[in-house]
């Protein structure tokens, strides 16, 4: 029987480690993802699990130190935000090119400067590329059930990739909900051993790990990850089917809501679904065709997947809780348009940059963002594709 | 087992010859010399920070180790390492069959006294059963002599030329060793690959059988970056030892011993004079350079005849 508790999602992250048992988790202490591994500390200090805990001084140490508890054979774990993450940065490139299934808890923060401790998404979104499957979560439920699936996923024999289980910092990792958890034998059935291969601590068969690999080796070891990472979509839906026999939730790529009929729908990522979904429903009842598509895997990205999704729409609007900068459009909008493009011409797609460290965003904001579809397709024209939400502009 | 250079050369070699290793070089008898103290039938895992050693001996598809070895990048070499110790650890308290291991880094200077002392001091203020290996050729040899906080004051480097205004490197380099008996960890060494390797082999051998966190600074002399002959090796390693610039001791759970008290003490000249990095001392009018070395140097040395006098 699953256990039903009221949990933070620090609290249920910290959970699932203890019922997963790592051998590692090496982690510092930030904001507002510190609870993770202080958590898990009190687990250790009273023998409830066999976990190493090391309080590394740095999050580069603390990813220095799972790369190599990894490569040793281990199962490491760590939970970091925004300056963590970033400091991190050189150390994420490391462990996906040496395939070392890592998992870790990210609890979006805005990124200095000027320091914020509250969510934005601009430190994940800033690691996007570095080789790591990212899966993102709207709520302490899905980041539970998402930390389980990112240790199976990662660790398939076809994959050996490192995972980031995104949420939000305080709103996701600090709210108390309700939650269903798996009971602990059930965790351990469901992730089941670690066993590489290849490992550090095999006497009988030493291995070198991180060459120096020149011009004649390095681009192949590029492409190879590249490939991988093309075929972890099947992996992914795979464990998420084992998921749900298990437990009856349902996860994929990504989450259509409302989608079958939709002329306007807004492409979101994580907590602020919630909110948006509110306003769906509201608009329903006043017979808008209104949906929405919650991101789930951003890395892959599932390119064929969502400009399917959003084919059959007059008007589209993409929101970014993280900007990138670029005079072209924040993260999430420029994949889904280059997703569009070819696969499904045609449909208008605007951009909405919201939320920017902690910034509250209501239902009147994504009211606004509903009402300016609605006029796209309406008029048939798009005034200004890439927009801010709830921004006090000077003059 | 006591000592005996003849016996322990015939242990197996772990770091094979191929590597791509300067002539000349005092890395490679460091390493060569700490992996001799292994006893034979263990095994070790051996991470490296990025170094002259790390791209000469392992350059894809090629490797120089014949233990298990990790690189990760040039200032974690020590979380690295703890983090596979760490594995061992749980794997054990786990019940679960691991074979038995010892956990050694190698780093140079660089990637020791500079960006790589904060999580060297993390590992060793954690304790973990490791030995953290320093060669020390003062300065960035392998992206060209650059100087770093280990160069010796007055060196010429690539960022620290002898100019006209600028006589080479201002300042004193750090005092490693001591910093890390400030760790409290139950063992820090002070050697140099020295006449017949005794002096290292025997501190290798106490550090990675030392249960806990032990740190060994080594010299290891760079004809490239010192400029003298390839030859002379052993023969500036002598000098280091007789002048003073690099004394030889070790600290047993806090206690200090000098393990080698020259009965004439040789001039810092001596050891200056050969090397072309300091060629710009023995210039006229820099006098004084000399003088200030062989001030500091005394003053050094006599700091640690007190500690040592103080068991």
């Amino acid at each position: 029987m699953a256990i039903r508790d009221k949990l933070s999602g620090n609290e249920a992250v910290s959970i699932a480690m203890k019922q997963i048992n790592p051998d590692v988790v090496a982690a510092y202490p930030i904001t507002p993802s510190t609870e993770v591994p202080q958590y898990f500390s009190t687990y250790a200090a009273d023998g409830l699990v066999d976990t190493e805990f090391v309080a590394v001084e740095s999050e580069h140490s603390a990813m220095s130190a799972c790369i190599g508890a990894q490569a040793a054979g281990g199962r490491s774990m760590t939970a970091t935000s925004a300056q963590g993450l970033a400091l991190m940065w050189e150390m994420l490139y490391i462990a996906s090119s040496y395939r070392l299934p890592i998992t870790m808890a990210v609890i979006n923060r805005a990124l200095s400067g000027p320091i914020n401790i509250h969510c934005d998404h601009s430190d994940s979104m800033g690691a996007r590329d570095s080789g790591w499957i990212q899966i993102y979560s709207e709520n302490n439920q899905e980041a539970y059930d998402n930390f389980l699936q990112a240790v199976r996923i990662g660790e398939h024999p076809d994959i050996m990739l490192p995972v980031m289980d995104c949420f939000d910092g305080f709103i996701t990792s600090h709210k108390v909900e309700n939650i269903e958890l798996l009971e602990d034998d059930v965790v351990k059935k469901f992730v089941g051993k670690y066993n590489p291969p290849y490992h550090l601590m095999d006497k009988k068969n030493p291995m070198s790990m991180g060459p120096l690999s020149l011009p004649m080796y390095y681009f192949e070891a590029k492409r190879q990850q590249a490939e991988v990472m093309k075929n972890t979509t099947k992996v992914i839906l795979e464990v998420a089917a084992e998921f749900e026999k298990l437990t009856g939730r349902k996860y994929g790529l990504f989450e259509e809501y409302k989608m079958d009929d939709a002329e306007v729908a807004i492409v979101i990522i994580n907590s602020t679904a919630g909110t948006a979904k509110e306003v769906v429903d509201k608009l329903r009842s006043q017979g808008v065709k209104a949906g929405l598509v919650k991101i789930r895997v951003f890395r892959p990205f599932p390119v064929e997947e969502i400009a399917k999704a959003l084919s059959k729409c007059k008007a589209v609007a993409v929101m970014d809780r993280a900007d990138s900068l670029n005079g072209a459009g924040g993260p999430l909008f420029t994949d889904v348009t280059s997703a569009m493009y070819g696969r499904a011409d045609g449909v208008k797609m605007i951009n909405y940059i919201y939320g920017l460290g902690g910034r509250d965003v209501k239902v009147d904001d994504i009211e606004v963002v509903y009402n300016e579809l609605q006029s796209i397709v309406k008029t048939g024209k798009v005034k200004e594709v890439y927009n801010y939400l709830g921004v006090r502009e000077g003059k | 087992m006591a000592y005996n250079l003849k016996e322990w050369t015939k242990r197996p070699e772990r770091f094979t010859g191929g590597h791509r290793l300067c002539a000349g070089c005092g890395a490679t008898p460091v390493v060569r010399t700490i992996l001799r103290a292994l006893k034979p039938e263990d095994h070790a895992v051996i991470s490296c920070a990025t170094s002259c050693l790390e791209v000469s001996s392992f350059l894809y598809p090629y490797t120089a180790w014949k233990d298990s070895f990790i690189h990760s990048a040039f200032e974690n070499v020590a979380a690295t390492i703890s983090g596979v110790e760490a594995t061992y650890n749980a794997k054990k308290r786990k019940g679960e069959k691991v074979d038995e291991s010892k956990f050694i880094a190698f780093a140079g200077d660089g990637g020791t006294y500079d960006i790589g002392l904060q999580a060297l001091s993390g590992a060793m203020e954690r304790g973990h059963d490791m030995v953290y290996v320093c060669y020390d050729n003062g300065a960035y040899m392998n992206t060209g002599i650059q100087r770093s906080s280990s160069t010796p004051r007055f060196a010429a480097t690539s960022t620290s030329p002898a100019g006209t205004v600028i006589p080479g490197k201002p300042q004193r380099n750090k005092d490693l060793t001591l910093i890390m008996m400030g760790h409290h960890i139950p063992y820090v060494a002070q050697t140099l690959p020295l006449g017949n390797f005794k002096d290292m082999s025997e501190k290798a051998e106490k550090a990675i059988y030392t249960k806990g966190a032990a740190f060994m600074n080594i010299l290891a002399p760079c004809p490239r970056g010192w400029r003298y002959e390839t030859s002379k090796l052993m023969d500036m390693a002598k000098l280091a030892v007789e002048t003073c610039v690099w004394p030889l001791f070790e600290i047993i759970e806090g206690d200090l011993t000098l393990n080698y008290i020259p009965k004439n003490k040789l001039p810092v000249v001596d050891y200056l004079k050969p090397q072309g990095r300091f060629s710009h001392m023995f210039e006229k009018g820099n006098e004084w350079m000399l003088e200030e070395v062989q001030k500091q140097t005394d003053r050094q040395w006599e700091m640690l005849l007190k500690l040592n006098d103080m068991k």
